[in-house]
């Protein structure tokens, strides 16, 4: 019965790989509920293209508003083209991505539309054909379990936690025109980091050092293993590492950084303070390295190694780089 | 600059978070409560536009229970001039909240309105963009970097792998992320002026909220952790149980 809308993300007229996930979780919620999938991408040149890709994850239909416009993301256009889409097709939820984009645009379309928006939710489950939510507050120390009082249910899930599940359905594409708007608010430019490293929040796999490292230029080790891990892998850090200045804020992993729920967390030199753990103890492994074998990171660890980390991660590295070489 | 920052009360993040018996709630006895991290890059940030200009005004603004006066009392004492308590149990639907914010600062004259990119006890991070399109303002959230020049805003807002370079005409709102500056603490001499700044109260009514908390509990429990080992040696064992029980290499 009730339709349900997941905004897909782009970015350079490319799906992000967040827009899998959102996809693929709406059409779950959408065979719950009886109803269809129906993806929303907004963006420049080449959104349309990319967006085809969109029915493996089980999308009916894939609604494009493809624009020069529209190749940064831009929030007045965007908001309009979501709140027409909502008022026409009157879904019973709309599914965005918890990433800077999808929390941005969500908490808008939400207030235009006067209704509650659930935030970085990590399950959907529907009880009395609704759809009931659960996401960490307290950055990750409580759970709340939520249940929507007015339609549409907005809802914004977490990266990484949502699997991509391929479940091909007609993606009949169908073109929605631009909504004429005088922007408020001008996208004029994306600066792109120095590599293009994937975010702490959407790696699959997050190697995190902490003040056990004892310098900035240690992180070469760090580098190392990320290395060995590949393209899935990327860095994190502790706040206090952030806070000497050694690494950028954008790697903070914790209550005051970025929660993240990789497939696999390595925890390196870190003590494990409780806002630290609240923003990784939705890691799928949690590996910890530490001298000290009374550090509370090794009470939330699934593999924990008491040492020196100077003397055990060039070993890991090693370990690693041989075990995936043999076709791991 | 007149600049508004809206900050809240919330448990500090060293704080212990247990559900209290009623299952809805958290139980708040021995928690210490702060002004939420985010809200001091945002305070700074304020300060900082107004001694740059050398003339303006900061006024911070909090929707909260009587002791969230602490809360603005402490803004005060790191720089704001006044401070208003709007006095509410809060909500947990965050276009309430926002609702009662924009009432309140669209009857006041500003240039900007700022907040932290998310409140740390909700982590709902929705309210900035939620009181921009209630009040038809710009709005950047998660800025890192905050240039004002000639009444218009040029922000560096945090996305995944760079940053978006935002602008906008004032009057607009941003929402600060760690990183935009280094928050002062409040000098001595701060503490004592702050008693004696002004600070309005009054009681707000919270529009009904469109969502329903059914209940809180504790973050799912880990596997029991496992010592693997010690030293170097313990790494291909380490390995091995990566790969073959863990299935994650």
């Amino acid at each position: 019965m009730a339709d349900i809308l997941a905004y897909a993300e782009t970015r350079d007229g490319s799906l992000r790989p967040v827009a899998g996930e959102v996809v693929a979780a709406a059409r779950k919620l959408a065979d719950q509920l009886g109803g269809q999938a129906l993806a929303v991408v907004t963006g420049g040149p080449g959104s349309a293209e990319s967006a085809a890709d969109l029915a493996r994850f089980g999308a009916d239909r894939i609604l494009v508003t493809e624009a020069e416009s529209l190749d940064l993301y831009q929030p007045d256009a965007t908001v309009e083209i979501l709140v027409s889409a909502a008022e026409s097709l009157a879904p019973g939820a709309i599914l965005f991505p918890a990433s800077a984009q999808g929390k941005d645009l969500s908490a808008r379309v939400a207030a235009r539309l006067g209704v509650a928006l659930a935030s970085e939710v990590t399950e959907i489950a529907v009880e009395d054909r609704a759809p009931v939510v659960t996401r960490p507050m307290y950055g990750g120390k409580a759970y709340g379990r939520f249940r929507f009082l007015r339609s549409p249910a907005l809802i914004s899930i977490r990266p990484n936690v949502f699997p991509a599940t391929v479940d091909p359905r007609e993606g009949a594409m169908e073109s929605m025109p631009p909504v004429d708007v005088v922007p408020r608010t001008r996208v004029v430019a994306i600066e792109s980091a120095e590599r293009t490293a994937l975010d702490v929040r959407e790696a699959p796999v997050v190697v995190a050092g902490g003040r056990g490292l004892q310098d900035a230029a240690n992180w070469r080790l760090l580098e190392d293993l990320v290395e060995a891990l590949g393209d899935d892998a990327t860095l994190g850090a502790s706040r206090a590492v952030v806070d000497a200045g050694w690494r950028p804020h954008s790697e903070q992993v914790g209550q005051t950084g970025k929660v993240v729920s990789p497939n696999l967390y390595f925890a390196i030199g870190i003590s494990g303070a409780i806002q630290h753990l609240a923003g990784m103890r939705t890691a799928g492994v949690i590996v910890a390295v530490n001298k000290d074998a009374e550090a509370p990171i090794f009470g939330v660890a699934n593999y924990g190694v008491v040492g020196d980390l100077f003397e055990v991660l060039p070993r890991l590295t090693e370990e690693i780089r041989a075990a995936r070489g043999s076709g791991g | 600059m007149r600049s508004i920052v809206c900050i809240k009360r919330v448990p500090d993040s060293e704080a212990r978070v247990r559900v209290s018996a009623d299952g809805r709630t958290i139980d708040d006895s021995g928690v210490k409560y702060v002004m939420n991290p985010y809200d001091e890059y945002a305070l700074e940030e304020a300060l900082r536009l107004k001694e740059e200009a050398g003339e303006g005004t900061v006024t911070a603004i909090t929707v909260g229970p009587e002791e969230a006066r602490e809360t603005l009392r402490s803004a005060l004492a790191m720089g704001a001039d006044d401070g208003v308590l709007l006095r509410s149990n809060g909500s947990i639907d965050g276009v309430a909240v926002a609702q009662a914010l924009a009432d309140e600062i669209t009857a006041r004259d500003y240039d900007l309105v700022l907040f932290g990119k998310q409140a740390i006890d909700d982590d709902n991070m929705q309210v900035p963009a939620m009181v921009a399109q209630m009040l038809s303002l710009p709005c950047a959230t998660v800025v890192v970097g905050l240039d004002i020049e000639g009444g218009v805003a040029r922000a560096k807002r945090e996305i995944e792998g760079g940053h978006e370079i935002v602008e906008f005409d004032l009057p607009g709102i941003v929402a600060a992320q760690k990183g935009l500056n280094d928050p002062r603490y409040p000098s001595l001499k701060g503490i004592m002026a702050a008693k004696r700044k002004p600070m309005e109260e009054k009681d707000v009514a919270l529009a009904e909220p469109t969502i329903e908390l059914l209940g809180l509990t504790p973050p799912p429990a880990r596997a029991e952790p496992q010592i693997v080992g010690e030293g170097p040696e313990a790494v291909p064992e380490l390995v091995r149980r990566l790969r073959e029980e863990a299935k994650v290499l």
